[in-house]
């Protein structure tokens, strides 16, 4: 199957600091592909770059073609939507208005059925609706960063990090959302602290380090290789 | 100071502070979406306003070419910024907002000079003549440095307010201009009358807050400039273009700014310079609400208007003096109040 995402020999700098330095991955169609790696790896500096929030040498391919001079505000309307590490929410606006905002791409009729569809899957948020989102808590506001993506019916869904300080419970409930959208057809790439359960999820793993892919391959032989045992899963050493 | 003086003065300053709340607000909207403190919003103040005596005159204000030239400027620097990507498609649509628009704007004005259908219409048509000139300019002036910093688009900003006004020189010419009333009834009301003028002003003043009100309220449009205004990045990543947002709100600025200036100009002389001081009576509310708060700006705008019709009536030549003084206790209580932070969240 060829690649939804493709990212292929891409570097990022901080000024003349390189944070990302040539790294190549792919998503196919209807995959969960998880990046892993320690604090300051480069991780969330290479989601961002693939939304095209910044500047990037190499290229970034999605469905076939090469949108490295599409702005991340287009990216949106071809289907490549991010979950920042920072939610970047409206927090002076409404739950309810941060979800329809997410849908600001894909036309009124549909925003309105897929607003259903996002309650139905995030039960908090519709009891939440009318509450500003600055004041929710931690998981829910994790849970609105989530919604509002889903607003704008990704067909590549990029996650930073989405069980940062989330209750172990809750951790369980994104995990299985994740495997639940994929079951819809949604690609994932996912950035996660949490490597056991990101493994766990993931068809494949890469593995970050100091702005580089270390290893890379399916992500059952990856949760059981000793070198990421050790590093990342807590285990040996 | 007798009473009847006293309320003439209150209303004079209501009257004023209305118009100052308009521009006040004007000024936070573009600031909280696109970070430019916006100094040229006088310019469409005198733009409004003497466009409005010309077509009351029965002549073609400058302004209906002005805009063609703002349009095909704006049109030149689209063109050259997406060279790598020009369409047919793409260059059609921008010819006909930025070159068929105001040339359709153009024919109309000359249509309704000739056919002379009053007031109403002229309003109508100042609107539409001045609003395009916002968008056009921020695609000019401000879009091309959108991500720069507040100071270097302050600079830019006083730049472009110089040009404007050099521009005004050019198309209206140094002679001041002052419309018919809008009314011409006067209702008393105790002691004094309050002027047809007046209750005009007052009623559109009211009118365009509640439609402002409304517009960020209840429209997805709105409801988009606001995201920007509270989060660049999350409007971005939702997929609001900011430069879409930074047009809208140059949009409305320019509108506030004409129907400002259609407001004041039967009641004072209107010069190609004049809207510079009447703007920055609403940049000193908005500097009291922040460059955040409406309802503030907006309160501030009344309270400014009333101290400088007070001042004027006791010290007159102090009154621009004395109306700036206000600022220095507001800053000084804000910078108390709220410990500065450059925290963007
Ligand atoms: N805006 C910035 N300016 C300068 N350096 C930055 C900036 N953002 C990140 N960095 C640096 O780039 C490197 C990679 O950061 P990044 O946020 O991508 O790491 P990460 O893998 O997401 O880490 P974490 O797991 O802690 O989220 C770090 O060394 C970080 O200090
Ligand atoms: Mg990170």
């Amino acid at each position: 199957m060829s690649a939804l995402l493709a990212v292929e020999h891409l570097s990022v700098a901080y000024g003349r600091v390189e944070a990302v330095s040539d790294v190549s991955l792919s998503v196919a169609p209807g995959e969960i592909v998880t990046v892993i790696g320690a604090n300051g790896a480069g991780k969330s500096t290479l989601l961002n770059a693939a939304m095209g929030l910044l500047p990037a040498r190499g290229r970034v391919v999605f469905d076939g073609s090469d949108i490295g001079s599409v702005e991340a505000e287009d990216r949106v309307a071809l289907g490549l939507c991010l979950v920042a590490e920072k939610r970047e929410l409206f927090g002076a606006m409404t739950v309810e208005d941060n979800l329809i905002l997410g849908a600001f791409r894909t036309g009124r009729s549909l925003a309105a059925e897929t607003l259903a569809e996002v309650f139905a899957r995030f039960p908090r948020l519709r009891e939440r609706r009318a509450q500003l989102a600055g004041t929710l808590s931690g998981g829910e506001r994790q849970m609105l960063a989530m919604g509002r993506a889903l607003m704008s019916r990704p067909r590549l869904l990029m996650l930073d990090e989405p069980s940062l300080g989330l209750a172990p419970k809750v951790v369980a409930d994104i995990f299985a959302i994740i495997r639940d959208l994929r079951a819809t057809g949604v690609a994932i790439l996912l950035v996660e602290q949490n490597a056991r359960a990101a493994l766990n999820a993931a068809d494949r793993a890469y593995v970050m380090e100091l702005g580089r892919i270390g290893l890379e391959g399916p992500a059952s032989e990856l949760a059981s290789d000793p070198r990421i045992a050790e590093s990342y899963l807590g285990l040996g050493g | 100071m007798d009473s009847t003086i006293l309320l003439f003065l209150l209303q004079d300053g209501l009257t004023n502070g209305a118009i100052y709340a308009l521009l006040g607000l004007a000024l936070v909207l573009v600031f909280a979406v696109t970070r430019v403190i916006f100094v040229p919003q006088g310019e469409f103040v005198a733009y409004g306003g003497l466009t409005f005596a010309l077509l009351e005159a029965g002549k073609l204000p400058g302004t209906a070419y002005m805009v063609v030239a703002f349009g095909a400027a704006a049109f030149a620097m689209e063109l050259v910024s997406r060279r790598r990507e020009l369409a047919a498609r793409l260059v059609a649509r921008e010819a006909a907002f930025k070159l068929g628009l105001p040339l359709a704007i153009l024919f109309l004005a000359k249509a309704v000079v000739a056919a002379q259908p009053g007031a109403v219409v002229n309003l109508v048509l100042t609107i539409a003549i001045v609003a395009p000139i916002g968008p056009y300019l921020y695609r000019v002036a401000f879009q091309p440095i959108a991500d720069a910093s507040v100071l270097v688009l302050l600079i830019t900003a006083v730049g472009v307010h110089l040009a404007m006004t050099g521009i005004g020189l050019v198309f209206f010419g140094a002679e001041g201009l002052r419309a018919p009333p809008i009314s011409s009834a006067v209702l008393p009301v105790g002691p004094i009358v309050v002027t047809g003028q007046n209750l005009g002003i007052y009623a559109i003043t009211a009118a365009l807050i509640v439609a402002l009100y409304l517009f960020f309220g209840r429209t997805i449009t709105g409801k988009a400039l606001r995201a920007t205004a509270i989060n660049r990045i999350g409007a971005r990543l939702v997929g609001i273009r900011l430069a879409l947002s930074g047009r809208i709100a140059f949009t409305l600025a320019a509108v506030i700014g004409a129907v400002s200036g259609v407001l004041i100009v039967p009641m004072t002389t209107l010069y190609y310079d004049t809207g510079f001081l009447v703007g920055l009576k609403g940049f000193v509310a908005a500097i009291i609400g922040g460059l955040v708060s409406y309802p503030l700006t907006a309160a501030a705008a009344l309270l400014v208007g009333v101290v400088e019709a007070f001042a004027s009536f006791h010290a007159s030549d102090w009154k621009e003096v004395i109306v700036f003084t206000l600022l220095l206790p507001v800053l000084l209580i804000r910078s108390w109040t709220d410990p500065h932070s450059d925290e963007e969240e």
